[in-house]
């Protein structure tokens, strides 16, 4: 708790307990009056002032001035008890709101807490704490175990492992070591490390993450624009009602009945609507649900730009994927070797050496199969026959590696591969050996992303890619997905997504998935745009609308479902609080609910409403 | 030009109405006040110059919420 807090606290009980003794005294008439004073101003006396000042400034909708107005009221009529108990809980209601909005901004700006305070450089010997802002593009600093990445960079010297789960919400450490990239906002866990900065502090992906997450939820949700028009309009209305309450029962019974007006029964209604006309409730639920929810799913590594955008996502029926990069892997793997007259290590042994002096992709995912170091001094008189393959002596063998026109120019006889995916044959001294495989791998949970979206409540799954048809086809097959565009250039693809556009129906939005490479003209073309693996890609941060920390697709249905429970839980609050003010104020139009009733309702409603909101924030095992 | 100041306010309705108050202010193009962040991000319109306008924004919305304050 704050001071200010300790303080309200510290007077509501001083209050209360005087109330409870006055009301266990017998005393009546004036000494009543003037003790009661004692409890009413003790908690009051601020509101009192800030009445006085609305007045001031003419601001007659004021919540204080109303409250003001209420509990005088209910004094003048002699309800010493109630005006004083409906200024206690006021005050109580509004410290538990101060307690809980606190909490929770805390709460969610420890999730955030990302932000590396310096940097160490090595100066004479020894290690100096500079400020992260002050080191210059190509320094070298250096991150001792426990500590954060203050900057992105390259490893030059050391090895370690790598907490990432601040920026992915994946427990699993990463390993990292010389040559490797590194990404600020890590915490490095064992070793030492020694990195040449290659960014400013500024453009490095913390400082992005942070200057994302602190101007979240600047962009307002359609339901944040309404609750805030409501409470406009509501607090004159029911000031209004009041108003008319007050004054036009008691003339018609005088008039026209010749009954007696009642004055005071019927003032003490309309000061009921008072009580009720304090909006706080209603406003103060939503933004908070929605500020739990962005933090839910930020500690899940998955980064919402606005409340706009966790309501676009709970509509989301349209999902459409970009293939490569986010389905799967986007690095070329082998994935089969067949058809071999030797061992399988051997024939990779022959495969990467012979590609050894190529810088082709292909000739680098033979070289990682392998995972043994190169030795290019047993490779001789290596030739590349370009777009066909290599021939080379490798340990004087004559080897020879490439497609299926290379075998045929060499006059070998070779195995056709049924496989998708790019095939290297390899002929050892004019003689077949077999066939390397090589393909874009899968993701290991695109399967399940694609299963968990299909319970979701998302109607049509797209695949868009720029490759070949049957290797779209194929990937499409494996994970289910019934709808595949192929050989999209990037505008085709904004083209195919604008198309889907035109063809949903009401409500139901789009969503674009990509790895934010070279999709950001679709990213911002989808109604809402996803970007994944946005770790140290700035334009992806930029572009996107949701950011997946982590390149997991899993994380898009997850994203889903947090919206949907944090849109859940605000037209719950929205219902539930507008639903029980409006019974309220019927039951105080027609005298059944008294002051108290009214009070209880206003407080309960809030603290209801605001314990639903911060249940937003509960989304792990969604 | 935007720019982001922090606020403080202790009741998420006085956040709307500073919010409303910012917006009306001669100056300024746009106003958004995130009551969770504590945030005040204006737009100006073009030429204008921020101090002098956000001075009118403090002014305004100590009007309608004494207890508010912007940190310029």
């Amino acid at each position: 708790m704050t001071k200010k807090q300790k303080k309200v606290l510290i007077r509501i009980i001083t209050a209360a307990v005087l109330m409870v003794a006055l009301e266990l005294l017998p005393v009546t008439g004036y000494v009543r009056f003037v003790l009661f004073l004692v409890p009413y101003l003790i908690l009051g006396y601020d509101i009192l002032k800030k009445a006085v000042k609305g007045i001031l400034n003419r601001q007659v909708f004021d919540e204080n001035f109303l409250m003001a107005v209420a509990t005088i009221g209910a004094i003048a009529l002699g309800e010493y008890t109630e005006g004083a108990a409906v200024m206690l809980f006021y005050q109580i209601g509004e410290l538990f709101q101060s307690y809980a909005v606190g909490k929770s901004r805390k709460n969610i700006s420890e999730l955030m807490d990302i932000r590396p305070d310096y940097a160490n450089i090595e100066r004479n010997g020894t290690l100096e704490r500079v400020d992260p802002d002050e080191v210059e593009i190509g320094s070298i600093i250096v991150v001792q175990p426990g500590e954060k990445v203050p900057i992105d960079g390259v490893v030059i010297k050391g090895r370690s492992t790598l907490n990432t789960s601040a920026l992915t919400g994946e427990s699993l450490p990463r390993e990292i070591e010389e040559g490797a990239e590194i990404i600020s906002g890590c915490i490095n866990m064992t070793g030492v490390l020694k990195i040449r900065t290659s960014k400013e502090f500024g453009e490095s992906t913390v400082s992005k993450i942070l200057e994302l997450v602190e101007n979240s939820s600047s962009k307002k949700s359609r339901s944040e624009n309404f609750i805030s028009k409501f409470a406009r309009y509501y607090t004159p209305a029911v000031c209004g009602g009041a108003v008319v309450l007050a004054v036009l029962p008691p003339l018609v019974r005088l008039a026209a009945m010749g009954l007696s007006p009642e004055w005071s029964v019927w003032i003490y209604r309309a000061l009921t609507f008072l009580v009720i006309s304090c909006p706080c409730a209603l406003v103060i639920s939503i933004p908070l649900s929605f500020f739990a929810g962005i933090g839910g799913a930020s500690k899940e590594g998955i980064l919402v730009k606005g409340s706009n955008y966790l309501e676009t996502l709970s509509q989301t029926r349209y999902v459409v994927f970009d293939k490569t990069g986010t389905l799967t892997q986007g690095v070329f793997e082998v994935s089969g070797i067949h058809h071999n007259r030797m061992e399988e290590q051997r024939l990779l042994e022959y495969a990467a050496h012979a590609e050894s002096a190529s810088s082709h992709p292909i000739s680098r995912s033979l070289k990682e199969a392998y995972g043994k170091e190169i030795d290019r001094s047993r490779v001789t008189d290596v030739e590349e026959i370009g777009g066909n393959g290599v021939l080379a002596k490798v340990d004087g063998v004559r080897v020879a590696a490439g497609n299926d026109k290379l075998m045929e120019k060499l006059g070998v006889e070779y195995h056709p591969c049924h496989h998708v995916g790019t095939v290297v044959h390899v002929a050892i001294d004019g003689a077949y050996a077999g066939h390397i495989l090589i393909s874009d791998q899968l993701k290991p949970t695109a399967k399940e992303a694609v299963a968990a979206l299909g319970r979701a409540k998302v109607e049509r799954l797209v695949m868009l890619t720029g490759d070949a048809a049957n290797v779209a086809k194929h990937t499409a097959e494996e994970l289910n997905i019934t709808e595949v565009y192929s050989q999209l250039l990037p505008a085709d693809k904004v083209a195919k997504v604008e198309e889907l556009l035109e063809s949903k129906r009401g409500k139901a939005k789009l969503a674009f998935v990509g790895d934010g490479i070279n999709d950001a003209p679709v990213l911002s073309r989808a109604d809402i745009g996803i970007a994944m693996g946005a770790l140290g890609s700035d334009a992806a941060i930029e572009a996107a609308d949701v950011v997946l920390m982590d390149d997991d697709p899993v994380k898009i249905a997850k994203a889903i479902k947090i919206s949907e429970k944090c849109m859940r839980i605000v037209y719950e609050n929205i219902a539930f609080a507008i639903g029980i003010k409006m019974i309220c104020l019927i039951l105080g139009a027609l005298g059944i609910a008294n002051m108290w009733l009214a009070i209880f309702a206003d407080v309960g409603v809030m603290v209801l409403a605001v314990l639903n909101a911060i249940r937003a924030l509960f989304v792990k095992k969604l | 030009m935007k720019k982001s100041y922090k606020i403080e306010v202790d009741c998420a309705n006085c956040a709307n109405k500073m919010e409303e108050a910012a917006k009306k202010t001669p100056g300024v193009k746009d106003a958004v006040v995130n009551f969770m962040t504590l945030k005040m991000n204006v737009e100006f319109e073009e030429g204008q110059d921020a101090k002098t306008v956000m001075e009118a924004v403090r002014k305004n919305c100590k009007k309608i919420e004494d207890d508010c304050e912007i940190y310029l």
